[in-house]
């Protein structure tokens, strides 16, 4: 029994359960930690719903700690408040527990860097230290954002529903950018760790569930369907040995053939519709990667082209750039990243060595391998990075 | 339900509006008010006149003394206000986009700190 697993798996949903029958995102909390401190004593094989049996332990330590706590009237009230719901559903009103609470922890009245760090802790478990380590952000700031946060929900008395129809077009973007940066995060950082490869997991059956809820939304489909094919490929991402693999060079047979049929599936039904937003897209530009037996550049530069007024950041320049190369070649595509600059990024100086190779000039090229491997903080990229330059010609 | 001040901001040095937009953002507030009335989240509200007509009074060691103008000598000053309940954040919001459209002024809305709750 993997009592770690249980607590990633629900956490998330068993706080928007709580935060649903309390109204107070602190109580959830303690409530839903009190009831895993409970599990970690009582369970010695796993009940037959882990996730209904600690909201049910939480939703009763609440009461008890309520009581505690109850020389203040609110308090009580709140209590008997409690009691007079129904017993926690299993599976029916979580979804929309969680997506409600996404919807809170994304409220444009919330600074947007709050946003992120509010839905990694409540809804992907993620502890401040973590969330510190992903934004290359000190503790006490991650510490400070998520208590200014649930202190403005509670204070300004943000509700905690999902927005109705009229609104969804203002309030959608932030909850695609989070569930987005929940994906990468599991996606590139520092290769092998569990908890990452769950937080993958997560962003794609949030992203799923937002999508169900909200079959009208188009970049909300772009967006499932974006994490479903790039997580297709994550099988073949790593060799035998945990060392990098790129596209061209990964075994596609190891690709997942179901979350590729679903991916292409929803592109198709986002295509049909010819509204395309930035998700959708950059879905499409993952459709033809995982199309037929090699990638069809021109089509993906072309996808670049339709992508870049709609989100020209450089990190969408550098990326057509890539394209460039496949489709014009790298001297052309060395041009057009000279226009590039991403500060401290590595894989901008990454790129720029790739093509210099290509074009024979391995002097150049090893002097941006090592402004790239400077940079690479996740240790199989420099790996990558270090063998790359070792194999240059001298 | 919860009660809000819905702030309206006026910029000094700003363009000067001429006299008949300052007519329609007058009408429109008064539209306004009668909607927040008839929605029954009207508490109070006011326009205030320019910050010059301000004057401040504090305490030092039990003694009063006043000084002329604001407190705070800033280029934005409060230019009028609205209390409003309602029962939460987006109800406010909301009526915070009718009010800054109205007055054509910037709105802050700010909760009231732990006024009983009805």
């Amino acid at each position: 029994m993997d009592l770690g697993l249980v607590y990633r798996e629900e956490y998330g949903r068993c706080v928007a359960t709580l935060v649903r029958l309390l109204g107070d995102i602190n109580l959830a909390e303690e409530a839903v930690q009190d009831a895993f401190a409970v599990a970690v004593e009582k369970w010695e094989t796993l009940p037959p719903n882990p996730g209904a049996w600690i909201v049910t332990t939480a939703r009763n330590r609440a009461i008890d700690r309520l009581r505690r706590e109850s020389t203040r009237e609110a308090r009580h009230a709140q209590a008997l408040l409690l009691y007079q719901k129904d017993e926690p559903g299993e599976v029916g009103p979580v979804k929309d527990d969680q997506l409600r609470l996404i919807f809170t922890c994304c409220h444009p009245a919330l600074a947007p860097d709050a946003r992120t760090a509010l839905t990694l802790r409540l809804l992907a478990g993620l502890e401040v230290p973590e969330i510190a380590r992903a934004y290359l952000v000190p503790e006490p700031t991650i510490a400070q954002r998520i208590v200014r946060a649930k202190k403005k929900i509670r204070d300004a008395h943000i509700p905690y529903r999902v927005p109705r129809a009229e609104e969804l077009p203002d309030r959608l973007p932030p909850v695609l950018t989070v569930l987005y940066l929940m994906f990468n995060e599991g996606y590139t950082a520092t290769t092998g760790t569990l908890i990452r490869t769950d937080l993958c997991a997560e962003a794609i059956r949030l992203a799923r569930e937002l999508a169900a809820l909200m079959p009208d939304e188009f970049e909300a489909l772009g967006l499932l369907a974006l994490l479903l094919l790039t997580e297709a490929r994550r099988p073949a991402r790593l060799g035998p040995a945990g060392e990098l693999i790129l596209l061209a060079d990964q075994d596609r047979s190891l690709w997942d053939r179901a979350l590729i049929a679903e991916g292409h599936d929803l592109v198709r039904r986002c295509l049909r519709r010819n509204r395309p937003g930035p998700y959708q897209i950059q879905a499409a530009i993952n459709a033809v990667h995982t199309d037929g037996a090699a990638t069809d550049w021109s089509q993906v530069l072309a996808l670049y082209d339709q992508l870049w007024p709609l989100m020209p950041t450089p990190i969408v320049a550098l990326n057509r750039a890539v394209a460039v190369a496949e489709v014009h070649g790298p001297a052309v595509a060395l041009a057009v990243l000279d226009d590039v600059d991403i500060p401290g990024y590595h894989r901008l100086p990454a790129t720029r060595a790739d093509l210099l190779v290509r074009l024979g000039r391995d002097a150049e090229a090893a002097a941006a391998y090592d402004q790239a491997i400077a940079l690479a903080g996740n240790e199989t990229e420099r790996d990558f990075l270090l063998a790359r330059r070792a194999g240059l010609h001298r | 339900m919860k009660q809000y001040m819905l702030a309206v901001h006026s910029v000094a040095g700003a363009p000067t509006r001429s006299d008949a937009d300052t007519q329609i953002a007058y009408a429109q507030t008064d539209k306004i008010n009668n909607e927040l009335q008839a929605a029954g989240a009207w508490v109070f509200g006011g326009g205030l006149l320019p910050p010059e007509s301000a004057t401040v009074v504090r305490v030092d060691d039990g003694r009063a003394t006043m000084t002329d103008g604001p407190f705070a000598e800033t280029k934005e000053q409060l230019g009028g206000f609205w209390v409003i309940q309602c029962a939460d954040l987006d109800e406010a919001l909301a009526w915070a986009e009718k009010c800054a459209q109205a007055c054509m002024e910037p709105v802050e809305v700010r909760p009231f700190q732990g006024l009983p709750e009805n």
